[in-house]
Order: C-alpha cells, then structure tokens, then sequence
C-alpha cells in the first residue's frame, strides 16, 4: 500500500452527483487533487467527464455533493477560486475577430496581471509563438490556436490549471510540444492540473495518477503504470477500451 | 451572483477594452450604429418637411415632435442593443465559456455592457444629432438640461430592456436570439414615443404608464410645446426604473443560475 500523499489539498470533490432528467451523469463522484500534481480524467464519450469539469469550473451545479479548491467553497467563493485557476479546452475559442495579443491583453487585464505585456510576451516565447501577437486570432491553425488558449491559460500563474483535451486535433508534432510545455510549467510553478484526453500517450506522459469514470462512477484509479499492471491490458489504450465497453479493467 | 461584494473595475474595463478593440478591428459594426439611425431619421426627417410645408403654422410646429421622438427612442434602444449585443458576441465568438470561467462578477459583466451601451448612445446621438440640425433645423438641444434626464432614464430602461433581452436569450437559446433585436419593438406601441398617452386606445392607457419611457417621451413634447415639464413626470419615470432595473438584474441572475442547475450554459456556450 502506497504511503498518504501529504501535498497539500487544492481541489476535492465529495460524493458528486449530478442528474440530467433522472440520468445521473455523475454518480457519487470523490477525487482529491493535490498541489504539483496532474490528474487525468479518462472515460470514454459521456462517462461523465465533461460534467464533472463542467461542475468543477462552476458552469454546471451539482445536483449534490461538495466541492472545495484551496480549502474554500466553489459555491460560496468561485470568485476567489477562479482567480487562482484557469482552465484552457479544445472547444473554446478567443473571439476569432480580435488580434492575439488584443485577446491575452484583455485576459491578462482581467485576471489582474501586472505588467501584462511582458507577460504575454515571455509565455508566447515559451509556447514558441511570438510571431502570433499581431495575427487574427480566427485565422490561427489548430496547433497555434491551442498554443494561444495555453498561454491564457498560464497568464495568471495558475495553483490550479483545467485542461480540457488541450491535444485534440493536433499534429503529433505540436501535441509533443504542447505536453512538455504543460509539464515543464506544471514541475516550475508546483501547479496541481486536472487533464482530460483521449489520447492515451498524452495520458502516459503528462499525468501522474489518473481516475477512470464509466457512467458518471470511478471504476479505477492509480498511477497510468500501476493500472496497466493491475489489468488485463497491456496499455493503458486497452484499458481504456476494456472499461468503455465493460466498464471494468480485468476480463 | 448579484451579490454585495465590490466591483472590480479592472474587469470593466479589461471587458469595455475587449468591446472597443471589436469595434476598431470590424469598423462595420460602426456602420450599424449610424447607417440604421440615419436610415430612420431621413425618413422621418423628409416626413416632417412635407407635412410642413402642407400644414399650418401651429401643426407644423408640432410635428417636430416626431424627430425628437426619434431621437431619443434611439437612445433607449441602442442602450438595451449595448447589453444584449454584448452579451450575443460572446455567443457568437465561442467566447462565453472563458468569460463564465474567468473571475467575472455577473454584475461586472453586466456593468462593461452598460458602458459599451452608453458609448453606442453617444456615437449614435452625435450623428443624429448633426443630422437633424442641419438637415431638418431641429435642434436637439432645445430639450435644455431636461435632455439629462430624458437621456439618462431611457438609458437605464434600454439597459433593463437589454437584460431581459438577455436573459430571454439565455433560456431559449441562439434560436431566440432575435430578440435581442424584437424586445424594445414589443414596447414601443405603449410607451408613447410619437403620439402622446391621451390619443391611445383607452384600454392601453393604463399600461403605458407602466413603463419608464411613457413619462419621458410626455415630458419631451411638453418640454417642446412649453419649454418645461412636471418634475413628477421625471420622478416616475426614475421610480420605474429602479424597479425594471432592479427586477431585470434579478430575472438575469435567476435565469444564469438556471441554466447551471440545467447545465445549459456549456451547451449554449459551445453551440
């Protein structure tokens, strides 16, 4: 048996659940996440995923349960929590009229960065898009328009970072790059992440422990490794498939 | 989510910079805010002159009231299109989800709309302004000072009507989002803008006092006529509006909360 992590608490979930017309998309659902560390929510489509972000970030309430980041109620103070977080997806854009570096200075100025320009300036040199700032943000491929909601994302200097299928629709080029900047960001400024994805070699790489849902419960969770040994698989692409059709990890 | 904690201005203002940096980047958006004005104000400019030129002295001074009238129902919808057309760019723009994500008090983004609101009015009430000086001799500011307090309460009833709108829009979906657009429409034949209350079908009567235009609208062709009005008129008017503006923050922050106990907001944002 593993030994307690002693990191310090920065989100929880307790007994989550929530119902769409008596459908519970997430079922009793409990997770702690710590500072430092990245968890991924793995599931296939309609496992409760997208709920359960959607409740963490407060779009969506719970019909029961709790939710706790940095020790405070979502409920009660979202505002003070989402000052200190950030959250980046695949199936948001920035307002595609709008320059790139009009979007992040709005954002910057927003969550209150000071010295906002040079702050744009460092993370889109980190994520290798300075030539961006005076682009059209609608006019941006795939790979620089997640690059764009990434330095966004990074812009507050986030304790808690949500990342939503930050590699969807990405060459495997750019997804390589985009998951070592996330790591690289994530082990410099001691971020806890909660990362969702399909794609199993981003899950492998980026996550240290990771939660599989099936019908809104957690089937299994672990270390990506300790689940693999712990299956009938022999990746972590095999248990994917052996819970979204049997929603268990051993035949 | 109308809640009593102070407001950041930080965020107005980062979000009234977003809005401006639209405006600069698309100056057709301009176009709309002076192309369909003009468009009315022409129209009801060449109206006046005619009727003018075909009537006596004493009718044909009345009939100036029409361009007032058009004036100042410019500023009560170009405030509520401020917040509802805000509101829809986001939609449009996919950007609502970072907006909702980001630490934005309701009454915050609320807020950046109005601003963006009063600064349509502004464009819009300069042109026309110019317009109808020059091309039809009507001077808006024969209105004196009771032009503040016509502008500023149909500004704050275009601001409840533009809630509502939103809040509408918020419920049903992108597929009532013409609304943005209908709202002040279905007001209009009740608040008195171009004939006054007494000339109303008596069954309407009662309901034009209902709204906080009705008494504006009165007093700017008094104030025409007479050179003043009743400071009661203002004071209804003022009086209404803290209550539309008061029950159209509630209906908005109810009808938010619902759509995240429905988990509607991500599918609506995402659409």
């Amino acid at each position: 048996m593993s030994a307690p992590d002693t990191r310090e608490v920065i989100l929880e979930a307790r007994e989550l659940t929530r119902e769409f017309d008596g459908v519970k998309a997430l079922d009793a659902f409990s997770f702690k996440l710590h500072r430092g560390e990245v968890l991924g929510l793995l599931g296939a489509n309609g496992a409760g995923k997208t709920t359960a972000m959607n409740c963490l970030l407060g779009l969506t309430l719970p019909t029961s349960g709790e939710l706790n980041a940095f020790g405070m109620s979502l409920h009660e103070h979202r505002i003070d929590i989402l000052r200190r977080s950030n959250f980046s997806s695949a199936y948001t854009a920035l307002p595609g009229n709008l320059l790139v570096g009009q979007n992040l200075l709005v954002f910057a100025k927003i969550y209150g960065v000071p010295d906002p320009k040079k702050k744009i300036a460092e993370l889109m040199d980190l994520l290798e898009i300075s030539h961006l700032q005076k682009r059209v943000t609608g006019q941006l491929s795939a790979g620089e328009s997640t690059r764009v909601n990434l330095v966004k994302a990074f812009l507050n200097d986030p304790e808690l970072l949500m990342l939503d299928e930050p590699t969807a629709s990405l060459d495997p080029d750019i997804a390589d790059k985009v998951r070592k900047v996330v790591r690289k960001v994530q082990r410099e400024r001691n971020i806890g992440i909660l990362y969702t994805s399909h794609n199993m070699r981003d899950i492998e790489e980026v996550c240290d422990r990771v939660i599989f849902l099936h019908k809104g419960k957690i089937v299994c969770e672990g270390t990506p490794a300790d689940i693999v040994s712990r299956s009938s698989g022999s990746t972590l692409e095999d248990v994917f498939i052996k819970i979204a059709r049997d929603g268990e990890i051993v035949d | 989510m109308l809640n009593a904690t102070p407001m950041n201005f930080n965020v107005i203002s980062a979000l009234v910079m977003r809005y401006l940096f639209l405006y600069q980047r698309t100056p057709m958006r301009l176009v709309e805010l002076v192309f369909w004005p003009l468009v009315d104000l022409v129209i009801w400019g060449n109206v006046t002159v005619f009727i003018q030129d075909n009537s006596d002295e004493k009718f044909a001074s009345f009939v100036l009231f029409f361009l007032g009238a058009m004036i100042l129902w410019d500023v009560l919808f170009r405030a509520q299109q401020g917040v509802a057309i805000s509101f829809l760019e986001d939609v449009w723009t996919r950007n609502l989800l970072n907006v909702f994500v980001a630490p934005v008090r309701t009454i915050e983004y609320l807020s950046a709309t109005y601003v963006v609101g009063f600064l349509r009015i502004l464009v819009t009430f300069v042109v026309m302004g110019l317009v109808s000086w020059l091309g039809y001799k009507f001077n808006v500011f024969q209105l004196n000072w009771w032009l503040l307090p016509f502008f500023v309460n149909l500004m704050i009833f275009g601001w409840s009507l533009g809630m509502i709108s939103t809040a509408l829009i918020l419920r049903w979906g992108q597929a009532a989002e013409s609304l943005a657009w209908a709202v002040p429409f279905f007001i209009q034949p009740f608040v008195a803008v171009f004939y006054p209350v007494a000339n109303m079908p008596a069954w309407s009567q009662p309901f034009a006092w209902f709204f906080p235009a009705t008494p504006i609208f009165e007093g700017m062709r008094q104030v025409m006529a007479t050179g003043t009005t009743s400071w009661s008129l203002l004071g209804l008017s003022f009086g209404l509006n803290v209550v539309y503006l008061t029950l159209a923050g509630l209906l908005f922050g109810r009808v938010l909360n619902l759509t995240r106990k429905r988990g509607l907001l991500t599918k609506f944002a995402t659409q």
